[in-house]
């Protein structure tokens, strides 16, 4: 792979120049045959590609209220035009959020508006040609999905929704992203996006299990597939050796061993991670959704917690309510969802994050910490983009962004903020997130990253930053192999409960 | 003769922004919204939507943190606007209503501020690198009728005087489908065939947006998904 370098940070943050192609032609590695027929799509571009993208288009359209009003109601007013941190990283003006639009929007009004199908020119509107097609799979692979522009939207167009349906028509007509299509082919097949088969899974937790032994001289237990277990955890599947994910996935252990709950993974649902969401396909989100459904009626648990995970956590908050069931408040004659909601214990959220899992026990005051345990770290905190503006934690809105920052008060001493303007509701994605965290795309995603690394360069030269804590196995991947690129050392990033795993004292429960 | 012509293109512009507009809300009210995706931190309850969404509707909340010059001429074309609507129902009503009467000298220069916002917005249309980049033909002409609309008004308002007891005289009898004469002046001549172009291109333009916005699933969603299962018909069929 050629070296890939940094861009320059801005000397004062304003709104780059735009450069014209500046990213044209840059495109993930498209899915081969394989990839695609496996999850049921067109092994690779069919004869009729025109006519079936515009009818499953007029479909899409149909079917989500989102697409149709976000489609007519955009009046390019430039609100969102800098928002987005690809723009500003490769500065190409398609890149703008209403630009990335406006590919699916001029072909929207050419076949489906009068105007359009009239007076193209005028209104902007263009035939779905071989060109755009192409440009389609080039420029909505340059978002991730992170829904930046739609804060800022006066009708809160969100460009992950035409992202998602652009995503959903191009595998349609056998034109799927290798990364994704392959992945979720392997969630499918395997249980997990990593593709760690069961008996390699048991083997890494009785290693980890060793390891914290050696550490901490307790006896510490990663449970798999326990029938009647209180506790299913779902963590993504990268917490179960990647580094620092795998951190994370000790302080959970380490929070259920303290308080003595009882707790299982599966080996079945062995990946929070729902790459359905990325390609919009309501099926995949589905059925991916489904196998916690599944084991969670297998194993008879009583809770559903989550771990350290973005878009798995707007997934799991947001839609396995809708998707599976795991949540509460269905209708008395919603036997689908009824069966699973009378097996869980209400008490609690359903699902629940380990975030809030882990912050309601410190409020009750169940865990108990050496906070100086973590005083070699000055701290700050990256909201990941799907856990700020796709989901919620607590009882209040804005729970995301407090109950994380609660636990690292909790259990550390040095805490900074980053900017307000690159924070809470208005984060910026790491730059790798959406399904574009492949190497074929590392040139985006070093674009995507400067306007984080930028406030982190702040805070580092203001207060000594040096840790960067954040609660997404994405974030946490994409910043370990960009930040070396921007000077940064690698284990600057890690998870929330890395730092809770640090300092936490465990009794002999 | 022109008063005729006038007002039948005005009873079609009426017609084509009536239907075309029910038939629009039609279409998004039907089109189910399948997964819930407000825009969070979102409000948890229809309270806390409706509050949401009368911010984001009166105040332009999302585009104040957005962009204060867009947001200045945006938020002032549409507050004059609203207020020179209000004013123009005298044309329509007889008695005139108190509070109609009430914004009466609002109304009239409001039609001013209402051409300084039309104009700031084209100037950032016209001059700012990345709006120039995304504005198609249409969006130009969106503005230029609007100036046109805007200018023409004020210039019978202070200007040339318009006989706007005849003009009155018209849009009562017009709307009891009976037509009476117009005063014969250009300008209002030029006023009214621009609104009526303004009607019946907005059930089929960007001007959509005014219904869209109370439409848009990222702003009018109750954030409550553990607490209620939300879930579409055609998702439902899945289940069976």
């Amino acid at each position: 792979m050629a070296e890939v370098a940094a861009p320059p940070y801005r000397v004062i943050p304003i709104i780059p120049a735009l450069k014209a192609g500046a990213t044209e032609g840059l495109k993930p590695f498209v899915a081969s045959d394989k990839i695609n027929e496996a999850i049921g799509f067109p092994g690779q571009l069919v004869e009729d590609w025109h006519d079936r993208a515009i009818a499953r288009m007029g479909e899409l359209l149909s079917k989500y209220r989102s697409l149709k009003v976000y489609m007519d109601s955009c009046v390019h007013c430039g609100a969102c035009s800098d928002k987005c941190h690809y723009f500003i990283g490769t500065q190409d003006p398609k890149n703008m959020p209403v630009a990335r639009q406006d590919l699916m929007r001029s072909v929207y009004r050419r076949y489906f508006t009068l105007p359009g199908k009239l007076f193209p020119k005028l209104v902007g509107a263009r035939d779905l040609t071989r060109e755009v097609l192409d440009e389609w799979y080039s420029y909505f692979h340059q978002c991730s999905e992170c829904r930046r522009c739609s804060v800022f939207c006066p009708y809160g167009i969100d460009t992950a929704e035409v992202t998602m349906a652009a995503r959903e028509i191009l595998d349609s007509v056998g034109y799927g992203q290798k990364y994704s299509n392959e992945i979720i082919g392997k969630v499918h097949r395997i249980g997990n996006n990593l593709g760690l088969p069961g008996p390699a899974l048991l083997d890494t937790l009785e290693g980890l299990e060793e390891d914290v032994k050696d550490a901490t001289g307790i006896d510490v237990r990663f449970p798999m597939d326990v029938k009647g277990a209180e506790v299913l955890l779902i963590t993504p599947s990268a917490d179960f050796f990647a580094e620092p994910h795998i951190d994370s996935l000790v302080g959970y252990a380490k929070v259920f061993h303290a308080t003595g709950t009882s707790w299982t993974l599966s080996s079945m649902a062995s990946e929070a991670g729902n790459f359905g969401m990325f390609i919009g396909n309501y099926d995949q989100l589905r059925k991916i959704a489904l196998r916690i459904r599944e084991v969670a009626l297998e194993l008879g648990v009583k809770r559903i917690v989550v771990g350290e995970c973005g878009h798995a956590w707007r997934v799991a908050y947001s839609f396995w309510n809708t998707l599976t069931g795991v949540g509460d408040g269905a209708n008395e004659t919603d036997r689908f969802a009824q069966m699973l909601q009378k097996q869980l214990d209400h008490r609690y959220k359903q699902p629940m994050h380990i975030c809030e899992f882990t912050w309601d026990l410190i409020e009750r005051g169940a865990l108990s910490f050496n906070k100086e345990a973590n005083d070699k770290h000055i701290i700050t905190f990256h909201d990941s983009c799907n856990v700020a503006r796709g989901s919620r934690m607590g009882d209040f809105a804005g729970g995301q962004f407090e109950i994380p920052r609660n636990i690292i008060k909790a259990v550390a001493n040095n805490f900074v903020e980053m900017s307000p303007e690159t924070t809470r509701e208005q984060t910026f994605c790491c730059g790798g997130g959406g399904g574009l965290l492949t190497d074929d795309l590392i040139d985006l995603r070093v674009k995507g990253a400067l306007p984080r690394m930028e406030v982190l360069q702040q805070v580092v030269d203001e207060h000594g930053v040096n840790f960067m804590a954040t609660i997404c196995a994405i974030c946490k991947a994409q910043f370990t192999k960009v930040m070396p690129i921007y000077g940064f050392d690698r284990r600057m990033v890690g998870g929330v409960h890395q730092l809770v795993s640090n300092a936490i004292i465990l009794g002999d429960k | 003769m022109a008063s005729i012509l006038i007002g039948i293109l005005f009873y079609f512009a009426t017609l084509i922004f009536v239907v075309g507009l029910v038939y629009r809300i039609n279409t998004y009210w039907r089109t189910p919204a399948p997964l819930l995706i407000p825009t969070t931190p979102a409000p948890t309850t229809q309270t806390g939507v409706v509050l949401r969404m009368t911010r984001e509707v009166v105040f332009f909340e999302s585009l104040f943190k957005a962009n204060l010059w867009t947001w200045s001429m945006g938020w002032l074309f549409h507050a004059s606007l609203a207020l020179v609507l209000v004013r123009h129902l005298r044309y329509f009503t007889e008695p005139v209503w108190g509070w109609v009467a009430l914004a009466q000298p609002f109304g009239m220069y409001a039609g001013l501020t209402m051409l300084i916002g039309l104009c700031g917005l084209w100037i950032r249309r016209l001059f700012v690198e990345r709006i120039r980049y995304i504005s198609t033909p249409s969006d130009h002409l969106m503005l230029v009728l609007l100036i046109g609309i805007a200018a023409s008004g004020l210039l019978m308002s202070f200007v040339t005087h318009t006989d706007v007891v005849t003009v009155k005289t018209f849009f009562l009898g017009w709307m009891r489908l009976d037509i009476r004469p117009l005063p014969a002046d250009l300008v209002l001549y030029f006023h009214l065939l621009s609104v009526a172009a303004l009607l019946a291109i907005f059930p089929i333009s960007k001007l959509l947006h005014a219904p869209g916005v109370f439409f848009s699933p990222s702003r009018n969603q109750a954030d409550n998904p553990r607490e209620k299962r939300h879930i579409a018909p055609w998702a439902a069929e899945l289940e069976k």
